[in-house]
């Protein structure tokens, strides 16, 4: 599944310094869907460069982490379960960085 | 999803609000954001009309929206302020002269004058040099202490009335519960309060007192705010960040927990007997301070006389010591003491 990823806030440096990435998201294996809470164990295992723990926590984002999809609060859009479309975009904000 | 916004129930909306739980669509949310801070300021009468007002500006989120927002709403309302921004440089190389490249695209923006005021000229040692001579352990003290000082003194110089800072609900719920964790009952007293220092010769003030730092975010995103995120490269304050990682995980199970803390830091009452610190002024430089010399002035005699632990270990460094008890207590385990508000 085709995906736009986008980092800011000062997530982009736990990616290389690169806010916007173009990615192809497999679905699990025996499934067909892309949830929100697989898109981010395959970041974790095929994008993130460092420091984990700045960007997860417990199976979801650490705290702190804004995520949209299409523009659109995530918490609006069932969080983890979320399920991404073709072509979906997925903004990942955080808010921890400087004042 | 599928619903529609809870306000204007016609758009799709675009987020919940932490504060109230509704979800808003993005106009929707722009009316809302942008009229609680309006009332926020005229219900708490933060500026007189004809105020010069510095807007304390590095190049941050908090401080980005601060400066939209003062600037839209002053017209908008026709506050009939006169805004600027007031900027530090730290002297941090890779850090802060990138993010002053910011402030400096939003003087443009805003169409508001800008003021830089360096620690280099202040103090005479940039943070770099700082560093240089302190090591890491202790700079974010002394940055804190200066900073704080050089937005007074800058602010004094360009004539304001008042100065406007982005301290946003949770950096304040973060400071009450950081205020109850050392004891700082002074301190706690004073950290909720939406303008301090009223009798002196620059009062500062909080707009975002109630903003919850997610709107200032997802505000900035929407608006396409031009702002700095890149961490301070040197060592961030640790025992802050574990307090901040407790607020956003309260706020994660229940959002209304942030504002609840800064209503319970707002209704503490301080014991009659509690000992607090009496404000004096400070015999060297004559900035307030509740010791015979402010915390700036005792940092700086330490790093111009080349004993840089002045004014960090707890015990109270006075002139009459010399090197020799200075490197006794070098051997002390450190505690640094971080003045933040």
């Amino acid at each position: 599944m085709k995906l736009t990823l986008e980092f800011g806030g000062g997530l982009e440096l736990l990616f290389g310094s690169v806010k916007i990435h173009e990615v192809a998201v497999p679905p699990p294996e025996g499934e067909t869907k892309v949830t929100v809470k697989h898109l981010l164990l395959w970041i974790r295992d095929n994008l993130l460069k460092e420091r984990p723990e700045m960007f997860l926590k417990d199976k979801s984002v650490r705290p702190g982490v804004l995520v949209l999809i299409n523009d659109c609060d995530w918490e609006l859009c069932g969080t983890t379960e979320a399920v991404l479309e073709e072509k979906d975009t997925v903004v990942f904000i955080s808010t921890l960085h400087g004042g | 999803m599928g619903r529609s916004c809870e306000v204007c129930q016609k758009n799709r909306p675009a987020l919940r609000r932490p504060k109230t739980g509704q979800q808003v669509c993005r106009e929707c949310f722009f009316c809302a954001f942008e009229d609680e801070i309006h009332r926020t300021i005229v219900e708490n009468r933060l500026f007189k009309k004809g105020d010069r007002v510095a807007i304390a500006a590095s190049g941050g989120k908090d401080s980005t929206v601060l400066a939209h927002i003062m600037t839209l709403l002053n017209k908008r309302h026709d506050y009939g302020l006169d805004l600027f921004l007031l900027s530090i440089d730290e002297g941090i190389t890779g850090y802060r002269d990138d993010s002053l490249e910011t402030v400096k695209r939003n003087e443009v923006q805003y169409g508001i004058p800008l003021k830089v005021v360096s620690y280099k000229t202040l103090y005479g040692w940039t943070m770099d040099d700082i560093v240089r001579e302190i090591g890491r352990k202790n700079n974010c003290t002394f940055c804190g202490v200066f900073r704080r000082q050089a937005l007074d003194r800058g602010g004094v110089v360009m004539k304001a009335d008042k100065m406007a800072t982005g301290h946003n609900a949770d950096d304040i719920a973060e400071t009450v519960l950081l205020n109850i964790l050392r004891g700082d009952i002074a301190r706690l007293a004073r950290c909720t309060a939406i303008t301090t220092g009223e009798d002196s010769v620059l009062p500062r003030c909080k707009p975002f007192k109630y903003t919850y730092e997610k709107e200032i975010v997802m505000y900035a995103y929407f608006k396409k705010l031009d702002y700095f995120s890149t961490e301070c490269i040197y060592s961030p304050n640790a025992y802050r960040g574990f307090a901040r990682e407790f607020i956003k995980d309260l706020e994660s199970i229940r959002p209304r927990a942030i504002l609840d803390i800064i209503k319970s830091g707002e209704d503490f009452r301080i014991a009659s007997t509690a000992k607090m610190p009496e404000q004096g002024i400070c015999k060297r430089c004559g900035y307030i301070s509740s010791q015979e010399c402010c915390k700036a002035c005792v940092l700086l005699e330490g790093l111009n006389r080349g004993l840089p632990r002045l004014g960090i270990s707890r015990t109270r460094a006075s002139n009459k010591e010399g090197p020799k008890a200075e490197s006794n207590r070098a051997k002390e385990r450190p505690r640094s003491i971080s003045l933040d508000f």
